[in-house]
């Protein structure tokens, strides 16, 4: 699908799926959907589906942070998920996704990571996120985000044994500390119109993104401009706005 | 004894002791710890068309191992070196999600364990497709596991038996896919991982192709009598009959006229 093609529709106010610009698709969010994590969930936005996964690990703090634990975050666009994602290496693609999500959460400070230290200088938990694609049918970013904080929430600490090593089979009832439930939120910008939730097709002709995630008080604490066209202050101002009012909406899914 | 999705999860040596220690003087396992009789498969779910972005794709649970499969192709192989001007080719990716291992974090990427498994995954479907349509192309099978309990290689087989005849490939049959198990002389279906990795089970996972009545995956690890075994085998034909039905059932939902009220 070209630009133009896209783009002259667009002007007309019409999306492929018959969507308004400022409407999700259908949002699900199940939790606990694989029973090796530490915590899961599953996150389908229309067609698109990632699932999130929750692995804790004791290890050393790095030396210059000797009371706090560690926070990962990775995404993995598998092949199966698209026939435009290759095996191997991520690529800058994945990469951007990983770090944006990460942000979101590191910046809204959802997880207090001194309260991962077990024993200063010695031991702490180190939380690891991975998202992987099921199926890209578009918006992984806001998807994505929501799958990893969805898992984060239904993350459990496994039994340590009296050595110090980690019993997996065994979870206690103690949940990760979570401080915050950041919602990252995407808007596209076609032509001059802005767009949320953008399909494939959308996504290939988009001439700029900026994905925010918001606090729980509906603060920004992270951004990120995508797309090649830049950006006048009255967009971001606009997008700003969108994002932030769909926030609230999004931020209601999760909690129920 | 197989090397379970635990070990593979960075637990390999801590399982290796345990297994030696269960070898050397076997524990008794006189009945299933979950409660299944010997010839008992766990509980199965099956649905085709998950993928709606592959050209076909299909889902299968037995317990808490689960497999997702997605089929793209046919399609232009590259590197273009790799083509075959007789044939297409069929190239599978096995991978475990790394939340999905019942230990530590497994990194993502491939492994020599994934490598291997990909490799029997293609040489246990190719028996019944036909690629020589499609000269130079790939068909191209990822399957990929958001939670493991045993048995994975043969959930991600069956799975992508589905997958492949949904995405319209001409196919002689479907491949069915478990894993059996041996221990003190008792023969079982379906091993889950706590009988692999804790009771220290042989591990026989097997493909079976119903209509050719023949076996396209055979491995084992573990001492293993040959008269047990094909008492084993023929056991396997009989249970791999009971997913065939999962799987038809299946590919049946997904293709039936819808009904007109």
């Amino acid at each position: 699908m070209t630009h133009a093609h896209i783009l002259k529709y667009i002007v007309k106010g019409v999306r492929y799926d018959g969507r308004k610009f400022e409407d999700y698709r259908t949002i699900t969010i199940e939790p606990g959907v694989s029973h090796a994590a530490e915590g899961s969930a599953r996150v389908r936005i229309g067609e698109t589906e990632v699932i999130a996964g929750v692995k804790l690990s004791l290890e050393k703090p790095y030396p210059d942070t000797p009371t706090q634990g560690n926070l990962m975050i990775n995404a993995e666009l598998t092949p199966m998920s698209s026939p435009l994602f290759e095996t191997g290496k991520p690529g800058e693609q994945a990469i951007e996704l990983s770090r944006v999500i990460d942000r979101g959460i590191r910046e809204s400070k959802a997880i207090d990571l001194t309260k991962l230290c077990v024993k200063e200088g010695e031991q702490v938990w180190s939380v690891m996120v991975d998202i992987v694609t099921v199926n890209d049918a578009g918006n992984l970013f806001d998807a994505g985000a929501l799958a990893a904080i969805a898992a984060l929430k239904n993350a459990v600490f496994p039994e340590v044994k009296e050595d110090g090593t980690v019993e997996y089979a065994k979870k206690t009832d103690k949940h990760v500390p979570l401080m915050q439930t950041p919602i990252t939120i995407t808007v596209i910008k076609i032509g001059d119109k802005l767009l949320i939730d953008p399909l494939p097709d959308e996504e290939q002709a988009l001439d700029a993104r900026l994905t925010i995630a918001f606090n729980d008080a509906n603060m920004i604490c992270a951004m990120q401009k995508g797309g090649e066209i830049p950006l006048a202050i009255e967009d971001i101002s606009a997008i700003i706005d969108l994002a932030q009012e769909k926030a609230k909406e999004l931020r209601k899914k999760l909690q129920r | 004894m197989a090397i379970c999705a635990m070990a593979a999860a960075g637990r390999l040596r801590a399982v290796k002791v345990n297994k030696m220690a269960a070898k050397a003087v076997k524990q008794e396992y006189p009945k299933r710890h979950d409660g299944r009789g010997w010839e008992d498969l766990r509980k199965m779910e099956a649905k085709v068309g998950v993928i709606p972005r592959a050209d076909g794709s299909a889902m299968f649970r037995i317990g808490h191992t689960v497999a997702y499969a997605a089929v793209y192709g046919p399609r232009d192989l590259h590197p273009k070196f790799m083509q075959n001007p007789e044939t297409g080719i069929l190239r599978c990716r096995y991978n475990m999600m790394p939340f999905s291992g019942h230990g530590e974090r497994v990194r993502p990427g491939t492994s020599r364990r994934s490598q291997e498994i990909s490799m029997l995954m293609s040489k246990a479907l190719l028996p019944v497709l036909d690629l020589k349509e499609y000269p130079k192309s790939v068909v191209d099978v990822f399957v990929e596991l958001p939670e493991t309990d045993a048995g994975t290689r043969c959930a991600g087989i069956t799975a992508a038996a589905m997958a492949l005849a949904d995405a319209g490939l001409m196919m002689k049959d479907m491949v069915t896919s478990l894993s059996m198990g041996h221990y003190n002389g008792k023969i079982m279906a379906d091993i889950d991982g706590y009988e692999d990795c804790d009771v220290g089970i042989s591990d026989i996972p097997i493909a079976y192709i119903p209509t050719l009545d023949k076996f396209s995956l055979l491995q084992l690890d573990g001492e293993v009598p040959k008269e047990d075994l094909l008492k084993l085998l023929t056991l396997a034909k009989k249970k791999a009959m009971d997913i065939y039905k999962v799987q038809q059932q299946a590919l049946k939902d997904k293709f039936a006229e819808p009904k007109v009220k």
